[in-house]
């Protein structure tokens, strides 16, 4: 393991020479929380936030995205006929990305990047950042990402991972897209040979700080059919309001919806993020919705990230432990129970189930 | 790296009012450029992406053969925004077509089999897709009989009523159409529901027999109980889906049924699929 040390004042510089080069976005504090916003000119990003508000998904993935424009003027000679908008994407990097967050990116990958078709957009942006996590040495109470395949020094989805140990930080590059970042930051101090065990130190004391356990093994086992037909998810949805408050805080959701907007005879088509707990999203033109009770669509969102990822990637579950669908629900549903209930649902004895609570 | 959301365009070459409700029209589109006619190669069970600028886009199944070239058609059923729109345009107009989408029928399973295309209302669209490339000179040896049994509300709801009316002069075709009702006189085809006329008209099910259903789910629901009295095993009974889409390419993640996408890894399932998905359509 190759650790760089970075005093505070080559931390600073080494942000600020990185922005030459790189689009930087970092935590910063924004009312009571922080969010990832990009860094002004000697604007730091937050290493002590202990996670922002919303996950940097968007920064990938905005939240609003043109597509493609047209027009309709009829005197022009491309009228109606769709233009992609411009999509280069200059180089960016994600400083304090907490591993949780790291581990969404592979994750939704797999959605946007199939064999089949590329959602350029997505990967154009994916492709041109860096990604500078930072470990957490102390976990909220609602983190569970120990459970879902990663950890609080997990390094999966990041380039670099910068450890913080009181007001010394160092910097572990993870891939060559990492090295060169700490290049342009001028980071070259070699770490004294003994830091290596005062870090798995901070790892092990920061992973025992996790103190949800999320038993996800038997997901696999059980049927997709029995686990839609379990008694327990008009129960679990009866205080749900649909407000897709979980979707839109999520790292790992994905699902967008496509809408046309026209100004005059100018218009653009673009993507919004959209959200499985709305009826609309399933509504069919007749009228007909297969997802019509609020139950099937809190069903559909567990059951996409705990079953049906599960078995179609063969690649753990579609949730990354952060929590923030647990601390953001204004009803305290809580995706820790839901995966319990689902991992450890017998059919044969769910009349006990039922009946029991 | 392909661009999978941009739209090729192309020019409405020609719209036909099928029915005389006028709620359903077929639009002829020929691509403005020549390759893309190329690119998009299909298959009979395929759909596209009918792409309206200011309106959207719409999920409908193709309704010419690819053995018919140098344009594509496509049936639109006149329901919401899009529909309504693409209804109110007018030959010559410009827009654009995304695709194909989706799997196409199991042509190559098919081939060597009897098939019985079962179809009602305007669900007929790929199966007239299938007839005609079924029918097609280079084609129509590669499969044993073929059965078809088209139901409509009336006789003036049929789509296509010419073609089907002349597949039912052919000896290399069984047609069997039907409607729910009529005081038409002249009518000299048959009376009755889709199921009915199934019962009476469609071969045992065996090995070598396929059934393909498409239709109102009225129409499957009550179908469905005909096959299986009638020996169908559930992999021969193959059905093409809907559900609401956007992307069309199993990314936007609304179409879903358990972790199928009915837009990429449908819209055609075997009922024995079906089956074991729930009922999420």
């Amino acid at each position: 393991m190759k650790l760089i040390k970075i005093d505070q004042q080559s931390w600073n510089t080494g942000i600020e020479k990185a922005k030459s080069a790189y689009r930087v976005f970092g935590p910063v504090k924004e009312k009571n929380d922080h969010e990832f916003k990009l860094l002004e000119p000697n604007e730091m990003p937050d290493v002590h936030c202990q996670n922002t508000r919303l996950s940097p998904k968007s920064i990938i993935y905005p939240q609003s995205q043109i597509m493609f424009t047209y027009s309709l003027d009829e005197s022009k000679e491309d009228c109606r006929i769709m233009k992609e908008v411009e999509n280069v994407k200059s180089p960016m990097a994600i400083i304090g990305v907490r591993p949780c967050d790291a581990l969404a990116f592979p994750i939704v990958r797999k959605n946007f990047d199939t064999p089949e078709y590329q959602d350029t957009y997505w990967i154009k942006a994916y492709e041109a950042t860096t990604f500078v996590g930072l470990a957490c040495n102390n976990a909220c109470g609602t983190c569970f990402c120990t459970s879902a395949g990663t950890g609080p020094f997990g390094e999966e989805g990041l380039d670099v991972l910068i450890i913080a140990d009181g007001d010394d930080l160092y910097a572990k590059p993870i891939t060559p897209k990492g090295e060169s970042f700490i290049q342009t930051a001028g980071w070259t101090m070699k770490a004294e040979a003994s830091i290596e065990s005062r870090i798995e130190e901070l790892k092990t004391s920061a992973e025992s700080s996790v103190t949800s356990s999320v038993p996800t093994d038997q997901l696999k086992n059980k049927t997709t059919l029995e686990l839609y037909d379990a008694p327990f998810w008009e129960q679990e949805a009866f205080s749900c309001i649909n407000c897709g408050t979980c979707t839109y805080v999520c790292p790992t959701c994905w699902c967008f919806d496509v809408q046309d907007e026209t100004h005059g005879k100018s218009g653009i088509r673009m993507r919004n993020w959209d959200s499985c707990m709305f009826p609309l999203f399933t509504n069919h033109a007749s009228g007909h919705n297969p997802r019509n009770a609020k139950h099937e669509r809190l069903r559909q969102r567990f059951m996409h990230k705990l079953k049906y990822y599960v078995d179609k990637y063969d690649n753990g579950i579609q949730c990354v432990g952060c929590g923030r669908c647990i601390r953001l629900c204004p009803v305290n549903i809580d995706i820790r129970k839901i995966c319990d209930k689902m991992n450890n649902f017998d059919a044969d004895s769910c009349v006990c189930e039922a009946t029991s609570s | 790296m392909q661009n999978p959301y941009l739209p090729y365009p192309v020019r409405i070459d020609e719209i036909i009012t099928e029915t005389e409700d006028k709620s359903l029209k077929t639009f002829k589109f020929v691509f403005l450029n020549p390759d893309d006619e190329k690119k998009f190669a299909y298959e009979s069970g395929q759909f596209g992406e009918l792409s309206i600028p200011g309106l959207g886009e719409i999920p409908i199944g193709i309704a010419s053969s690819p053995m018919e070239k140098g344009f594509i058609k496509f049936t639109v059923f006149k329901t919401g925004k899009v529909t309504a729109y693409l209804h109110a345009m007018k030959e010559g107009d410009i827009m654009g077509v995304r695709g194909p989408l989706g799997h196409p029928f199991p042509w190559k399973t098919l081939e060597g089999k009897n098939i019985v295309i079962i179809g009602g209302g305007f669900a007929f669209t790929t199966l007239r897709s299938s007839i005609i490339s079924i029918l097609d000179p280079a084609n129509r040896s590669k499969f044993k009989d073929i059965h078809v049994i088209y139901g409509a509300r009336s006789p003036g709801m049929l789509l296509y009523k010419d073609e089907v009316t002349a597949w039912a002069e052919r000896e290399d075709i069984n047609m069997n159409i039907t409607v729910d009702g009529t005081d038409d006189p002249a009518w000299k085809y048959l009376t009755g529901f889709v199921p009915t006329i199934t019962e009476q008209k469609a071969p045992p099910g065996n090995d070598d027999t396929y059934a393909i259903v498409c239709g109102p789910p009225i129409m499957i629901k009550f179908t469905q109980p005909v096959l299986d009295n009638l020996g169908y095993s559930h992999d021969n009974i193959l059905m093409s889906l809907e559900n609401r889409m956007k992307c069309g390419i199993g990314i936007c993640g609304r179409c879903n049924i358990g972790k199928k996408f009915v837009c990429k890894d449908g819209p055609v399932f075997t009922l024995s699929q079906l089956n074991q998905m729930p009922k999420e359509y």
